[in-house]
């Protein structure tokens, strides 16, 4: 299995892809007088395609457009202060993804708190802070729930497990996205040219591949559903141009070893069963209705929006741009801050820090400079 | 003897004399030296090198060493990649109340061991207690002193096309770390890659005379240290995705936590930066040793006075500048 | 993790297994995937297996993409 996978990221395969995309590219041109236009929805694709190059290597043939999948950058400001607000008391443990620590809020980071002498920690599994509430019982340890479709039942398991324990001492604060309501959104808007998505290759394996057919039936959109690795990408690609060459758009699992057509069941239990849908407040877009997911009031009880009293200020505004960045319709070059005020050190906006955000994938990736 | 240190062990009194008698004296082995307040040394030629430095690691024990192996192997090497021979070394250390004695003499005992694969002496110590809470077990600070020739002192200018050698693999102590601290869940049995490296500059400096610099690249992995170099001499540095060697563990633990082993540190890997034409004889001096086995050029120098960048060829062929670390490496969400 | 490592599975509990990436290894739930078996890779995303990765299919995607490349050659 090893050495089927390794081929993935084979640069022979990859390199033969690219000659092929580029072929194909040029006949998208001709026949359409410009460039096609591939949003990558997820975070992690746009990562990938910076990291690896692929980006750069077809610049000036395929546009790729960083869509609104990094879940810490499309956070709203006051949400994230709400959070790091949460960390500014002695008596509680605050446990995170390693993503959120140098995320700016308006007066500052949960880093910065973790300096101060705050217990800010990082874990690696949503269940590690329910283990870390146990072994501290005269803390309350809260941990901040934020991501998409591909999160949100791993942080079922954890509240499942707190419910299971009765540990007393545990609540998660959530703010979910879902991928759904923000491509309507996107697409109903139209503000950005979308030729074909890219579609999340592991948000996908909870979804399904037919969750997506609402992009072909109600805006006769083609998608992708691709993994992370060189040949996949640029196999998501080359699907893709061919898909709007033959102007029969349809939804394409090629991630078809890990993403079954009807998605992954018992996450959706698990999903269903801790949370329901509510408004959620975006980055720079605002709140669109029905976008996110809140523990159900059925376990209000481990909610710790109902359990602490915070209340976050109206944030200080800044000239970061990530709202704009996170609909694809500016690059992060364009952003003023970029690479000057707002650097990997210094963020003025998550989208720098996070390690899907799309200036960080810039920053790191992209830059000579 | 107490099993523990208690803050009576650093007044100066009897506690503190068994201490030192018990523990130091008798596994440094030098007993002459122990009756003086400070150590006379023999210097073989007038140009020194000093180098001094700290360790606070946690876990103080892991997989390949301790942090007294660590505090010996990272003077060693600091003196050892400027050219020099490492000749004597200075040990302090800050102890924490209730720190187990047990353990302190595990860790001097392989300070010694270290000390003498390395051919250095341990000429000078200094020993503290604090209370408990102030200090996490044991911080160690050691200073070595070593000589040079003139004619080896490094760094030499930087050259177009010379290139750039690791004499291993990259990111194992970063991994073994990481592993040790349990936070992860990551769990590897992959060894800490600490060693001395002057057995090795050594034989380096022996077979070429055109070694531009070395250095070893601990905190802030490969990716920082060579930075660091293009933009203290003004270089542009090209380094080669798939010629960088890194264990499949390391791959793997990168894989899951979204770590990089660019920027993973190193406590046994030598970095050097020789003429073209030097580039055999010294994979070749380097693969004679058990450590330098998988020694490998991974890069080269392609621009010189200029604004110093380092920048990664990838598999696909495209190029991507590299950053120093911002920040400490975070686990990803997704 | 949103990237594709292959995890293999080398012990399996009720709720948990461990898995073996490349030499590293890890505790992961399996609540998602409880028809796994020893010897299955998976994809883990923050400490959960979400899906057992598809030899067949992974075998397929990669003919297919080979195949390409070789009649470019030809």
């Amino acid at each position: 299995m090893n050495e089927t996978l390794k081929q993935f990221s084979s640069s022979t395969i990859s390199k033969a892809l690219l000659k092929q995309i580029e072929q194909k590219a040029g006949v998208y041109k001709e026949k359409f007088g410009r460039e096609p236009a591939l949003m990558e929805v997820c975070g992690s694709h746009t990562m990938a395609v910076a990291k690896t190059g692929v980006k750069k290597l077809l610049a000036g043939k395929v546009k790729l457009i960083s869509g609104p999948g990094c879940p810490v950058c499309v956070t709203d400001q006051k949400s994230i202060d709400a959070m790091i607000q949460l960390a500014e008391s002695d008596d509680r443990i605050i446990c995170t993804f390693g993503d959120m620590v140098r995320v700016p809020g308006t007066t500052r980071a949960l880093i910065d708190a973790k300096t101060d002498g705050k217990d800010v920690r990082v874990v690696y599994s949503p269940s590690d802070a329910v283990e870390i509430a146990k072994e501290n019982p005269e803390k309350q340890v809260v941990f901040l729930g934020i991501g998409f479709e591909t999160t949100i039942p791993v942080l079922a398991v954890a509240l499942k497990k707190a419910d299971d324990e009765m540990v007393k001492n545990f609540s998660m604060w959530v703010t979910t996205k879902l991928v759904e309501p923000i491509l309507r959104k996107l697409l109903n808007e139209g503000d950005v040219l979308v030729d074909a998505l890219l579609l999340p290759g592991h948000v996908s394996i909870v979804l399904g591949k037919h969750h997506y057919q609402y992009l072909v039936d109600e805006y006769r959109v083609p998608g992708v559903i691709c993994g992370f690795e060189p040949v996949e990408l640029l196999s998501g690609i080359y699907k893709s141009i061919e898909l709007l060459l033959n102007e029969s758009p349809e939804i394409i699992n090629s991630h078809q070893h890990v993403v079954r057509d009807e998605g992954n069941r018992q996450a959706q239990l698990m999903i269903d069963q801790y949370f329901q849908g509510c408004d959620e407040a975006w980055r720079g877009i605002g709140v669109i209705e029905n976008s996110g997911l809140d523990i159900r009031d059925k376990y209000i009880h481990l909610n710790a929006k109902s359990r602490f009293d915070i209340k976050a200020g109206e944030p200080k505004r800044t000239k970061c741009r990530c709202g704009e960045i996170i609909r694809g319709l500016i690059p992060p070059e364009e952003c003023n801050l970029f690479a000057k005020a707002c650097t990997p050190i210094n963020p003025v906006g998550p989208c720098m820090v996070s390690s899907e955000g799309s200036c960080a994938a810039s920053y790191q990736f992209l830059r000579e400079e | 003897m107490v099993e523990k240190i208690s803050l009576a062990h650093g007044d100066g009194g009897e506690l503190a004399h068994q201490l030192i008698q018990d523990v130091f004296i008798t596994t440094f082995g030098h007993h002459d030296q122990a009756k003086l307040d400070a150590a006379i040394l023999h210097i073989p030629q007038e140009k020194l090198t000093i180098s001094t430095d700290s360790f606070v690691i946690k876990p103080t024990f892991f997989r390949g060493g301790n942090i007294g192996k660590l505090a010996i192997c990272g003077t060693v090497n600091d003196i050892a990649v400027s050219g020099a021979t490492p000749l004597y070394i200075t040990v302090a250390f800050i102890l924490e109340e209730g720190f187990s004695i047990r353990q302190l003499k595990e860790i001097v005992f392989s300070m010694a061991e270290e000390a003498k694969k390395a051919n250095v002496q341990i000429v000078s110590g200094d020993t503290k207690v604090v209370e408990r809470g102030s200090t996490d077990g044991i911080f160690i600070n050691t200073t070595g002193i070593g000589v040079v020739k003139t004619e080896e002192m490094l760094p030499r200018k930087i050259d177009e096309q010379d290139v750039v050698i690791i004499s291993g693999t990259i990111g194992d102590h970063g991994v073994s770390i990481l592993s040790a601290r349990g936070e992860l869940g990551l769990v590897t049995e992959l060894n800490s890659d600490c060693a001395s490296l002057n057995d090795l500059t050594r034989e380096v400096l022996n077979v070429s005379s055109r070694v531009k610099m070395m250095r070893d690249p601990t905190r802030g992995g490969v990716a920082t240290t060579l930075v660091e170099i293009c933009e203290d001499f003004n270089v542009t540095i090209e380094i080669n995705e798939d010629t960088l060697p890194v264990k499949e563990e390391v791959e793997g633990a990168c894989d899951i936590l979204g770590f990089d082993p660019l920027y993973l540190a190193n406590e046994g890997k030598l970095l050097i930066i020789v003429a073209q034409e030097d580039e055999g004889k010294v994979l070749a001096a380097l693969r004679k040793f058990d450590i330098g086995r998988e020694a490998t050029t991974i890069g080269h120098v392609s621009e010189v006075k200029t604004n110093g960048r380092l920048f990664l060829k990838m598999l696909l062929g495209s190029r991507r500048r590299l950053n120093r670390l911002a920040g400490m490496q975070l686990p990803r969400i997704c | 993790m949103c990237v594709g490592v292959p995890a293999k599975i080398i012990k399996v509990d009720e709720y948990s297994a461990v898995v073996d990436v490349m030499g590293s290894k890890m505790t992961v739930g399996i609540i998602f995937i409880p028809e796994v078996k020893l010897d299955d890779y998976v994809i883990v995303h923050a400490g959960q297996a979400m899906s057992i990765v598809d030899e067949e299919y992974a075998k397929a995607s990669i003919e297919e993409w080979r195949k390409m490349v070789n009649e470019r050659d030809a």
